[in-house]
């Protein structure tokens, strides 16, 4: 599905559902996806993660997909607190390790429309490893990196993603590292679907998200996010609207851009559907073979 | 395979346990003493729709297996020492997120690298203290090959029965050794499987416990829609972080174990009704010990054997009971410098001696130097350990 097909989002049938579901469930369409009684949530004034929280619940909720049949898996941070207010199959892994547990749980259960939700810090840095072999194996799930360029959670301090001369509380003199360029290292390493959106981007994340419900296999959408506390009020962005504004004014849309020219070390932050290919998944290339060698034993 | 009796090492066995007692999920790096067990799945998952993943580490490996078990699999793993060092942290969070799954650990000579190619007992303490915080633990010894078939069944069993990961820990003697292993029909095998919720997805509270403190499992897509955290969390599953609910959930997954230890609890006894003095050996070491007390007896001194199959819980009850009764000592053998011994020192409580036969690892203690030690106990030649 390309990203202009599924321009719908504001038909009057899609409306006239929204209205629907609002009576069944009280004041927002999206409170049923919810845990109602978490709420309010741990996160700052002016923090994008609400953002894209709810571009992710639109777009599940577009798709169709029943709650019954979603699962979300975040690590540990800021972001990796998502899981613990929704109200369908959710899990909240130690630091790192979401997508080693997606993995098993979407063989486990390849119903499941798996999707792990988690920072920058935990998918990149103490999770890196897993990030660039679940790509390698194709698992049919799909990874959302909430790059708000620092560790929130534990106040602050430089991860993978921050940008080199990014003063922060364990870099207090500026940086000495090279971030990663995630798309890059996403489709480096096999991902069939490879997205960059900001929080800013509002309507064009949700399709994306969809198009990567949608779609089979490992499929990757990196969303800049501000981070007024942890990251902003030392890098000259101090409130949430601040962020917005810069991403508004320094991004440009390129879909299909060549990931390798997209890192954020330029003068404007290049966003947009960078990959969006075919490949057999891991469930679908072993399913193939181990029927192939169930029937020459002769079992079922 | 077909129950039958088979030739068959430990390894091996123990994959043909996890298969007998439902398991369909593996996920694990290669090893060295444990790789047979992921060739073995490797090669016989495709026959029982199994799903092997050979993942990028240990980390991973745990973390699928986790994954698998909400899923609703019967999933386990296995790897060696530096393996199971890599897997502490998720250990606590299967603990405490009360996962059922089989951990196997086919102790090798550490510390780190160490003797990868040989046998050591170094791991017991880790299996026990190992994840941060405090934690109540179920592991299993295997001494033989048939054991290795046997407690894996049980390893399963009591995952499931109890809700939490279950450490099946053998060395590099029994999973390499191979011996009659017979292979019971599927009749035979009490196979155990994790409590459903009876309630409606409304009124079910996930970390909610029966009587016996366990609470029923709803796994992902059955529709309960359930929050699973490492963190401190209430009966909903939600994270609550103060003192209270910590008290109330820790001291409900010791008491798990603790109250339902008669249950879990398994040893085996040699000779031990007469005896004056008793070996405390497990796994490998349990063999040289048997023997050693057939030999002892021969030249006329009263020895038994102790041989716990599950480290723990540990046959503190029975340590004691020997021990007020008038056993004059104990003599614990294990592969390392001293972890089993003061369990066994704490559990006599004063009344007699307890004497440690060490060995650093690369191969197991034979039964003569074990005897030279009785001798030398049973002359009153020995120090206190
Ligand atoms: C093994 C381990 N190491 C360190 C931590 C401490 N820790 C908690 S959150 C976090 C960083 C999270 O950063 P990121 O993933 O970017 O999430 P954010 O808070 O920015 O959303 C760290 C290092 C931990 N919980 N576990
Ligand atoms: S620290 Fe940053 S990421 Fe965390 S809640 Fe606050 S603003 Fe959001
Ligand atoms: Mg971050």
């Amino acid at each position: 599905m390309s990203i202009r097909k599924s321009r719908n989002y504001f038909s009057p049938d899609y409306m006239n559902q929204q209205k629907e579901k609002d009576k069944s469930y009280g004041l927002h369409p999206l409170d049923g996806y919810l845990k109602k009684d978490r709420i309010p949530h741990i996160w700052c004034p002016g923090c994008g993660l609400g953002v894209v929280l709810s571009s992710f619940l639109r777009a599940l909720d577009h798709s169709g997909i029943p709650k019954e049949k979603t699962a979300v898996v975040s690590g540990i941070g800021c972001t990796g607190r998502v899981a613990g207010y929704l109200n369908m199959d959710s899990f909240h892994l130690t630091h790192g390790r979401a997508i080693p547990f997606a993995t098993g749980l979407k063989v486990g259960n390849p119903d499941m429309v798996t999707t792990v939700f988690s920072g920058d810090g935990d998918l990149f840095a103490i999770g890196g490893n897993h990030f660039i072999h679940a790509a390698r194996r194709n698992v049919d799930f799909n990874v959302i990196c909430v790059n708000n360029f620092n560790f929130g959670m534990t106040g602050g301090q430089a991860g993978p993603t921050t940008p080199t001369e990014a003063t922060t509380t364990t870099t207090p003199f500026g940086g000495f590292e090279h971030p990663f360029n995630l798309p890059a290292v996403a489709a480096g390493s096999g991902a069939v679907y490879v997205a960059r959106w900001t929080a800013y981007h509002v309507e064009a994340l949700i399709r994306s998200l969809e198009e990567a419900l949608n779609k089979k296999g490992f499929c990757f959408v990196e969303v800049l996010t501000p981070c007024p506390t942890g990251y902003g009020r030392r890098t000259g962005q101090k409130t949430g609207k601040e962020a917005m504004k810069y991403y508004k004014e320094n991004s440009r849309i390129e879909h299909g851009a060549d990931p390798t020219e997209v890192s954020l070390d330029q003068d404007e932050i290049i966003v947009g559907k960078f990959v969006d290919r075919e490949a057999p998944t891991y469930q679908e290339r072993r399913g193939e073979i181990f029927q192939a060698i169930r029937k020459k034993k002769g079992v079922e | 395979m077909k129950p039958d009796t088979y030739f068959i090492d430990g390894n091996t066995a123990c994959a043909e346990g996890a298969i007998a007692a439902g398991c369909t999920f593996f996920a694990s790096y290669p090893i060295t003493p444990a790789t047979e067990i992921l060739e073995t799945m490797a090669k016989r998952f495709p026959e029982i729709h199994g799903s092997y993943l050979q993942m990028e580490d240990e980390l991973a490996s745990i973390a699928a297996v986790i994954g698998a078990s909400w899923a609703g699999r019967k999933a386990m793993t296995a790897t060696s020492g530096p393996g199971f060092s890599l897997m502490m942290e998720n250990y606590g969070f299967a603990l405490m997120t009360e996962t059922p799954c089989v951990i196997v650990n086919v102790m090798r000579g550490g510390p780190s690298t160490g003797l990868p190619t040989m046998v050591a007992q170094g791991d017991v303490m880790q299996t026990r203290w190992g994840t941060h915080g405090d934690v109540g633990v179920v592991v299993y010894c295997p001494g033989s090959p048939q054991e290795m078939f046997d407690m894996t069944v049980e390893a399963f069993n009591t995952a499931e029965r109890y809700r939490l990961p279950v450490v099946l820990l053998s060395d590099a003697v029994v999973a390499h050794m191979t011996e009659k292993v017979v292979i019971p029909p599927k009749e035979e095998l009490d196979i155990v499987n994790r409590k459903k919720p009876k309630n409606s997805p409304e009124e079910y509270l996930p970390y909610c416990p029966d009587e016996d403190l366990v609470p029923p499992m709803a796994c992902a897509g059955e529709g309960y829609g359930v929050h699973v955290t490492g963190l401190t969390h209430d009966e909903r599953g939600y994270p609550s972080v103060d003192e209270k609910t910590q008290t109330f959930l820790v001291t409900r997954l010791i008491n798990k174990i603790r109250k339902n230890s008669d249950d879990i609890l398994k040893y085996e006894e040699y000779k031990v009704d007469d005896a004056e003095i008793i070996i405390v050996a497990y796994g490998s070491v349990s063999r040289s010990a048997r023997e050693a007390v057939d030999m002892a007896r021969a030249e006329g001194i009263k020895v038994g054997l102790l041989r716990p199959i599950t480290l723990w819980p540990f046959p503190e009850d029975r340590i004691y009971e020997l021990a007020a009764k008038g056993v004059k000592a104990f003599l614990v053998a294990e592969i390392n410098f001293g972890q089993i011994v003061y369990e066994v020192q704490r559990c006599t409580d004063g009344h007699c001696p307890t004497y440690l036969a060490p060995r650093m690892g690369g191969s197991i203690h034979t039964p003569e130097e074990l005897v030279e030690r009785l001798y030398g106990i049973n002359e009153g030649k020995e120090g206190s350990n």
